[in-house]
């Protein structure tokens, strides 16, 4: 059997089991096999593409995927879909959104679903207080785009609100009117 | 902080991790450590508008500003960088290419002795990094960790409970962080040891990339061994890892270029001699050339083969031949046929009269 790159006989077999198209066999000659063998190890983008590839295949039927590539953050929007294509997130909350999903790629990435490193010395305001922000500034641009300068107006005093850590919203909203540009 | 300052002031110096100094610098270039973070109340870059990006921009430099040991970092808005300015600070591994050649606003903050820089909008809102020549993990972790402090300061990052700091990329997520050690490796890449070598790094979650990699062709045998996993172990054990890999590596290529010289010194003086005589005469060379025997000059240098040349200089002519700085220290731009006749007449310039034969002291 001649290698499948040049001329020269095809003394090594290799099984790629990793490929997201599924199991791939080359047969390749000494310099061919080192090459391929050698190869830069697959940016991040590649490996959790085909590490979900991986795992999506395991125990689920089309129709179950088609689901959940169809469900979507309401944070910021991103489907599952989007993420699977881009191997990027649209904003943390997707992490607790998604988590039942996300949890079998992240222990096949990191062996691990717990973070046992620094944690930042401020006491963070909580998760749902920055995904309300991150869900009005999506919201502010949709009313921008639709020409709704009013609503826009009235969720950037609530964005502002949120800010100067006052939920109630009234009086910076109040506050805020004046400086419309 | 200092605002857009002009960047040309940086090109005739190098940046302090090209020293050549620092533990195992004969093989260990520098030692680099980044830290991923993320603003809590905005969404991730991939669902960023452009306000928003403006947005992030203006409340990290205002953190920064406040910084009392920042008054000499230079904040720099790569959007409105040339091209080749671009491409000069990803030469000097300041900013990535990704940043370099995404869109919208971003910037990077660059201290003067170009030890640290912190992107902002790049993958992530902020990637802090800091940069040690030779092999000084431990260092460059407590550099980095009270970059962090500081910068945290009144911005809230996304952290989640169970994971840690959260990225836009579920491969960075936990510590965010990325140790890289790179590594200048002719003698397992002579011996073609050096995929051997490799394979068995992967069994123990560590990963190694070629300098500017572009694809998987590798120039200049520089390799970056670094830390594959994020989450589950603190910030001091990755480091470790990746610390006690690096010392394994150093004794392989210490014994390749070993069995280099046991098998003919005559053959590798005169291989390591060829390669310096090639630089310092030719009259027009490519930028992969010229990586290529500038490798074998430096092994050459470590092995006291070549005794003329400073390993200081070689780390120099290995950055300042490339296309950006190369542009930038002429003084204008050049067209790449242009470029090699430059490089070639650089090469020559910083070479000559250090061992280059009779010809050119003339």
């Amino acid at each position: 059997m001649k290698c499948q790159h040049c001329e020269k006989p095809a003394t090594f077999h290799i099984t790629e089991l990793t490929d997201p198209e599924g199991p791939k066999v080359m047969h390749l000659c000494e310099d061919h096999a080192r090459g391929f063998l050698s190869q830069e190890s697959p940016s991040p983008i590649a490996s959790v593409a085909s590490a979900l590839a991986k795992q999506l295949k395991l125990g689920q039927t089309k129709e179950e995927l088609a689901e959940l590539d169809r469900k979507a953050c309401p944070v910021c929007g991103i489907t599952f879909y989007e993420f699977r294509n881009a191997g990027r997130l649209g904003c943390p909350y997707d992490y607790t959104h998604f988590q039942s999903d996300l949890e079998p790629l992240l222990s096949n990435i990191h062996d691990s679903l717990e973070h046992h490193g620094k944690r930042p010395k401020r006491a963070a305001p909580t998760a749902d207080r920055q995904a309300h922000a991150i869900q009005l500034r999506r919201e502010m641009d949709e009313a921008v785009e639709r020409e709704d300068y009013e609503r826009a107006s009235e969720i950037r005093d609530q964005l502002l609100a949120l800010e100067s850590g006052d939920d109630s919203g009234g009086a910076a909203a109040a506050a805020s009117e004046s400086e419309e540009d | 902080m200092l605002q857009n300052e002009k960047l040309d002031e940086l090109a005739g110096r190098c940046g302090e991790w090209l020293r050549g100094t620092g533990p195992e610098s004969d093989i260990v270039i520098s030692s680099r450590i980044r830290l991923a973070r993320n603003l809590g109340d905005f969404p991730f870059i991939r669902r960023c508008t452009t306000e928003d990006r403006m947005a992030i921009e203006r409340t990290v430099a205002a953190r920064m500003n406040k910084i009392q040991e920042w008054n000499h970092v230079r904040y720099v808005s790569v959007g409105e960088l040339s091209e080749v300015d671009r491409q000069f600070l990803v030469e000097r591994q300041l900013i990535s290419r990704e940043l370099s050649e995404s869109e919208g606003p971003r910037a990077v903050a660059i201290d003067p002795n170009e030890q640290f820089s912190v992107m902002v909008n790049e993958e992530d809102h902020l990637r802090l990094q800091v940069m040690h020549s030779g092999l000084d993990l431990s260092k460059a972790w407590e550099q980095i960790n009270h970059l962090d402090d500081l910068l945290e300061g009144a911005i809230s990052y996304a952290v989640h409970p169970k994971y840690g700091y959260l990225t836009a990329c579920p491969t960075n997520v936990g510590t965010g962080l990325r140790v890289s050690v790179m590594m200048h490796l002719p003698a397992l890449v002579i011996t073609r040891q050096i995929d051997k070598v490799f394979r068995s790094l992967q069994k123990i979650s560590v990963t190694v990339r070629g300098l500017y990699g572009e694809g998987s062709q590798f120039t200049g045998d520089f390799y970056q061994v670094s830390n594959q996993i994020t989450l589950g172990k603190s910030e001091q054990e990755l480091v470790e890892q990746v610390g006690e890999v690096v010392p394994v590596l150093i004794d392989y290529e210490r014994r390749a270029r070993q069995f280099l010289v046991d098998q003919s010194e005559q053959d590798l003086h005169d291989d390591v001699s060829r390669a310096l005589g090639i630089l310092c005469t030719a009259k027009k060379i490519s930028s992969e050339e010229t990586m290529h025997y500038l490798s074998k000059v430096r092994m050459g240098v470590n092995l006291g083969l070549i005794n003329t040349v400073p390993v200081k200089k070689i780390n120099e002519l290995f950055i300042h031949t490339q296309p950006a700085h190369l542009q930038k220290l002429h003084g204008r731009l050049l067209g790449s046929s242009d470029r090699n006749v430059q490089r070639a007449s650089y090469l020559q310039q910083h070479l000559s009269g250090e061992d280059c034969g009779p010809a050119e002291r003339n």
